[in-house]
């Protein structure tokens, strides 16, 4: 399926391309097919996907951007067999013992739904794993069932640690570095999102899906101390 | 080697940057001011890409620990080679044990210390570019050596060059429309031509502009933002996101400076006024 498409330059030396402007996982893979077809030119230096926009990052100046653009739409068109790019279903342990999930509780309240229906809402989906941006490794994530969507805080924490698991309004993320952040926190995850020891240093890709299962504290340790000597292994299964 | 017995407010040691992961989440990171990093790199015969220190509002002391052609651009902050001031733009030659320290800001922010066969870090993912979780320091702390690449002697054609006042004192920023800028009212269009000054909050993530814009925008949907975007807040307030940015952002994006515009931008302090002048691209 082809979608209407605008395309704008961004600078000099990028051209942003916008798909209808809607959170759609269909969007989402007619971008990677038309970005496998952009990647073949050399004189794209680097390519970023978001929810409904592609951007097109050139080595040099674009010396005639009306030209580069007819180029580009004729190229969306082209039906050129693109691989198919196999997607990975992620299993994701976290663990929701109120010590991690510092807003658990009143999200349960304003929700008016207990601590376990939360903890079942939010680990009975697959979530579609749209991109990756605002901190290296940070998946933003669809699928969040509307019974447990939250507004963020209206005061940020200082500090939230890495691997907490929050809700912000229609989205669920992982924070995969300690930063400062406004989600609610629901749980923590002892899974290394972001490893810049690994190649590739984010193991989930656009397209792949994610599912949380919940653990105890105990098990939490114990995963924690598996990554850490780097003998723990996620589960995954091909989709 | 380079030994650093002071870091001063903010150092670290910059090349042009990482790119091609921002599909991970990763900034570029890079020299603020590429102008005047290359320019050093030029007159060493280095490779543009070299990495050199970027030294942030000057107060740091460093010590050569051998021998080394190096060459101070960007900001002038009255610096002195073992206590005889020196001038930026110039090649030097810094004997074993040599003191290079900085005093009084005379122009500028951002100081670039290169040095010939260029500085010698941890490369992760093809850059040097200190970057928070991606490279294992941020910044320069007391004690830390700098390894220094292979060096020639060096017979340089040019060994100074003038300094380009324009680069330092013009407050004019050469800008495009960004992607939101036709979503923009008539008199928010006009607003933008005004004079905006900095604010505190500036650094190499971003600078927030003190002045107010009227703004009924929408938030966007999360999408990718650069160097250089100038983004308005809800608030009304703009934010120009500079080389350590994140990659994606949900603030309009009125305009896009251009590559020039960052470097000139980055040499900029509180208080300190600009304009955008917008082009077509």
């Amino acid at each position: 399926m082809k979608f209407e498409l605008t395309y704008k330059p961004y600078g000099i030396s990028a051209i942003l391309i916008q798909w209808p402007a809607r959170i759609d996982e269909s969007i989402i893979l007619d971008m990677v097919s038309f970005e496998q077809k952009i990647q073949k030119n050399k004189a794209v230096s680097e390519t970023v996907i978001t929810y409904h926009s592609l951007l097109v990052c050139y080595h040099q100046t674009i010396s005639n951007i009306n030209l580069e653009i007819q180029q580009l739409k004729k190229l969306y068109l082209i039906n050129i067999p693109t691989e198919k790019k196999s997607h990975v279903l992620w299993q994701i342990p976290v663990c929701y013992d109120l010590s991690f999930g510092l807003d658990l509780l009143h999200l349960a309240k304003e929700k008016q739904l207990s601590v376990e229906q939360v903890i079942a809402l939010h680990s009975q989906v697959n979530y579609f794993v749209y991109f990756i941006g605002f901190q290296p490794g940070f998946l933003y994530l669809g699928g969040l069932n509307s019974a447990i969507h939250m507004a963020r805080k209206s005061t940020p924490r200082i500090r939230v640690d890495k691997g907490s698991v929050g809700i912000g309004g229609l989205q669920t993320g992982i924070y995969p570095q300690d930063c400062s952040g406004g989600w609610n926190l629901i749980g923590k995850s002892p899974i290394d999102f972001f490893d810049i020891e690994k190649q590739p240093p984010v193991f989930a890709k656009i397209g792949d899906q994610i599912q949380f299962y919940p653990i105890d504290l105990e098990e939490f340790f114990k995963i924690e101390k598996e990554v850490a000597n780097g003998s723990y292994t996620l589960k995954n299964k091909l989709l | 080697m380079i030994k650093v017995l002071h870091p001063g407010i903010y150092s670290s040691v910059q090349d042009l940057g990482r790119f091609g992961h921002a599909k991970m989440g990763i900034p570029s990171a890079g020299a603020m001011d590429q102008l005047s990093s290359q320019l050093g790199n030029v007159l060493l015969a280095n490779q543009k890409n070299d990495a050199v220190i970027e030294i942030t509002f000057g107060m740091a002391i460093l010590e050569f620990t051998s021998d080394a052609f190096f060459c101070l651009t960007g900001a002038d902050f009255s610096q002195k080679l073992n206590g005889v001031p020196i001038q930026t733009q110039v090649v030097y030659q810094a004997s074993k044990g040599s003191i290079l320290s900085f005093g009084q800001r005379k122009f500028g922010a951002r100081t670039y210390v290169a040095v010939q066969g260029g500085v010698i870090s941890e490369v992760v993912l093809n850059s040097r570019s200190f970057m928070n979780g991606i490279t294992s320091k941020m910044r320069l702390q007391k004690g830390d050596l700098l390894a220094i690449g292979d060096s020639k002697s060096l017979d340089p054609k040019v060994s100074a060059i003038l300094i380009d006042e324009h680069h330092f004192f013009n407050s004019e920023l050469e800008c495009f429309p960004g992607p939101e800028y036709d979503q923009l009212q008539k008199n928010q269009k006009k607003r933008l031509m005004d004079c905006f000054t900095i604010s505190e909050d500036n650094n190499r993530v971003g600078y927030r502009l003190n002045e107010i814009i009227e703004n009924k925008l929408d938030p966007i949907i999360t999408s990718a933002v650069l160097p250089g975007t100038v983004q308005l807040t809800p608030s009304g307030k703009l934010i120009v996101l500079m080389r350590d940015g994140q990659v994606t952002g949900g603030y309009p994006r009125v305009l896009q400076l251009s590559d020039q515009s960052i470097s000139i931008l980055s040499q900029k302090i509180m208080g300190e006024s600009l304009r955008f002048e917008i082009k077509k691209p």
